[in-house]
């Protein structure tokens, strides 16, 4: 058992040091009256960003073909988020691993989310009552087989490749697509009156601040991304940590989004647990500095202290003359 | 061992200060009481006796330019925390819809962006000052914690700003954190769940970081300049500077 280490106080600890008046009290108003100052000289000059929330009424509104393309992926499954994988859905179009470690599909679903229901039918079944065009349809839609939904949306979608805004309208080349014109013709119009905002919102529950759903059916399609980029806040342009305008963001973050840039890196199709891992590392490589060896020496090698106690050295020779 | 280790060389804790003679309130001698309450006041009262929270004397080179960005970080969180009060007390659509609200906002926004300026700087001057030396390794690993935290806490305010910021923030955010598995338990694109966080348990335990990093740094004084070491059984000074 080793001995416990002996102890000291301060006045042993200081022996042969100096020791000036301070008021500690004093330095911190002051340094607090003086943040305030640059904080509102800050505040009333620059303000602070404020760009408002993208909704899909106004994607709905000002790329219709962008939005129905979307929305057609949705009801097919083939959408980014209905093949996502935990936490989302079953699937394992994004979920990333390295080597055998899982953590994604070991942690599993937990905030499910059934693409073709929750972006499209189900908003549209709410929207039945006075259109029987569109419950119509949706019964249609409902009653026929899986493979005659999938054959209906696989050609629908394909035609969305040459799709057309006809008097405020995307239109197809004819085709076989059963009643899924008339659900995305609703689902636009739904959409464009701000009612599929809400809707995408709702669930049994009649206090909302989950905006889960919303979301991701928005980062689906190119709309939203379109806006980022002319932000200039995509990951190719160092991502979120930039904001909107000419704000410092969070600069923070400057060592985790560097990782994005790295070719080796962003290629990855575990890009975001790479930068998470190697930031885990670099974190605690941070918090253990003072326990490795070569990198708690290098203040000593490097000799920055010699500016930062410099009168401290001063004296030191000064006495030693 | 380097000097610059925060283990081998350390000196281990500082000593309680003697527990001053005289009677305690109920007439018990202060010395003899006993039980868990007396034995927590008699740990505190040692450890950090007012003197050493509110100094009135420390060492000359504490005089350096470095030791003001720590008391700036400070001042900073006080207003960071001020501005979110008023913000959380006018709820999370006051500063979209009034001038007046836009400001506070105005006012949080800058003094989060003071306050990681001087923490950075704070961490980078203790750094190079190796200020985890003579048994300072647990003020340096609280510190780095708090650096941690703070941009959690700095993130989670992001994503709940209700404008495009924080709807391309939690979008972009959600890949990374459920990569880690921890997405359906930390779900960035749930509005509720980052507000409580934000305003409640963050800044809870930013608090609470803040104040124990504070004793820590108060209960063992600044570290001597690199150079300058502490000798624990030389029978005078190990520096040159002027006595006391």
């Amino acid at each position: 058992m080793s001995a416990r280490r002996p102890k000291i106080d301060k006045a042993d600890y200081y022996r042969g040091i100096r020791m000036t008046p301070y008021d500690l009290v004093k330095e911190i108003a002051i340094a607090t009256v003086g943040i305030l100052v640059v904080v509102l000289i800050l505040s009333a000059v620059l303000s602070s960003p404020d760009v408002p929330s993208a909704t899909i009424q106004a994607w709905a509104k000002s790329d219709p073909v962008d939005f129905v393309t979307t929305a057609a992926s949705e009801m097919a499954g083939q959408s980014d988020v209905a093949q996502y994988g935990p936490p989302y859905t079953s699937g394992n179009g994004s979920v990333q691993s390295l080597g055998p470690i899982e953590p994604q599909v070991w942690a599993g679903v937990h905030v499910a989310v059934n693409a073709p229901l929750d972006f499209v039918l189900q908003p549209l079944s709410q929207a039945t009552v006075g259109d029987q065009t569109l419950a119509s349809a949706l019964t249609t839609f409902n009653d026929a087989s899986a493979t005659q939904q999938a054959k209906w949306l696989t050609a629908y979608n394909q035609a969305l490749g040459s799709a057309k805004l006809v008097s405020s309208e995307v239109t197809v080349p004819s085709g076989d697509y059963g009643p899924v014109p008339v659900l995305m013709s609703r689902l636009l119009t739904l959409a464009r009156s701000g009612g599929l905002d809400a809707l995408l919102l709702t669930s049994e529950h009649f206090y909302q601040t989950d905006y889960s759903k919303p979301l991701l059916f928005l980062s689906d399609g190119g709309y939203f991304p379109g806006l980022a980029q002319a932000q200039e806040l995509t990951g190719s342009q160092w991502g979120m940590m930039n904001e909107t305008g000419r704000y410092p963001g969070q600069a923070w973050l400057w060592l985790f989004t560097l990782w994005y840039q790295v070719p080796a890196i962003a290629s990855a199709s575990n890009a975001d647990l790479l930068v998470v891992v190697v930031m885990t590392i670099l974190s605690l490589g941070l918090l253990l500095v003072p326990f490795i060896p070569g990198v708690r020496d290098i203040p000593r090698w490097i000799p920055v202290h010699k500016l930062i106690w410099r009168q401290h050295y001063r004296n030191m020779q000064r006495m030693t003359k | 061992m380097s000097e610059l280790s925060g283990v081998g060389s350390s000196p281990g804790p500082v000593p309680p200060a003697p527990i001053s003679p005289g009677s305690s309130a109920t007439g018990t001698p202060a010395g003899r009481d006993k039980g868990w309450t007396a034995a927590l006041r008699g740990r505190l009262d040692g450890r950090l006796p007012l003197e050493e929270v509110l100094p009135t004397r420390q060492p000359a080179f504490v005089g350096s330019w470095v030791y003001v960005f720590g008391v700036v970080t400070i001042a900073a969180l006080v207003w960071v925390l001020v501005s979110g009060c008023v913000l959380a007390f006018m709820g999370s659509a006051w500063w979209h819809t009034s001038d007046l609200g836009h400001f506070f906002n105005s006012i949080h926004f800058w003094s989060v962006q003071m306050f990681f300026i001087f923490l950075v700087l704070h961490l980078w001057g203790q750094y190079w000052g190796a200020g985890w030396r003579d048994g300072r390794a647990k003020t340096w690993m609280v510190g780095v914690v708090l650096f941690l935290v703070s941009i959690v806490t700095a993130f989670t305010g992001y994503l709940i700003q209700q404008n495009f910021d924080s709807q391309w923030i939690a979008v972009n955010a959600k890949d990374a954190i459920n990569a880690t598995g921890l997405g359906g338990f930390f779900n960035v694109l749930n509005f509720g769940q980052m507000y409580g966080i934000h305003v409640m348990l963050f800044p809870i335990a930013l608090t609470l970081l803040v104040v124990l990093h504070i004793v820590q740094v108060r209960s063992r004084g600044v570290v001597r300049p690199i150079g300058d070491p502490y000798i624990p059984d030389a029978g005078q000074s190990t520096s040159t500077g002027a006595s006391r």
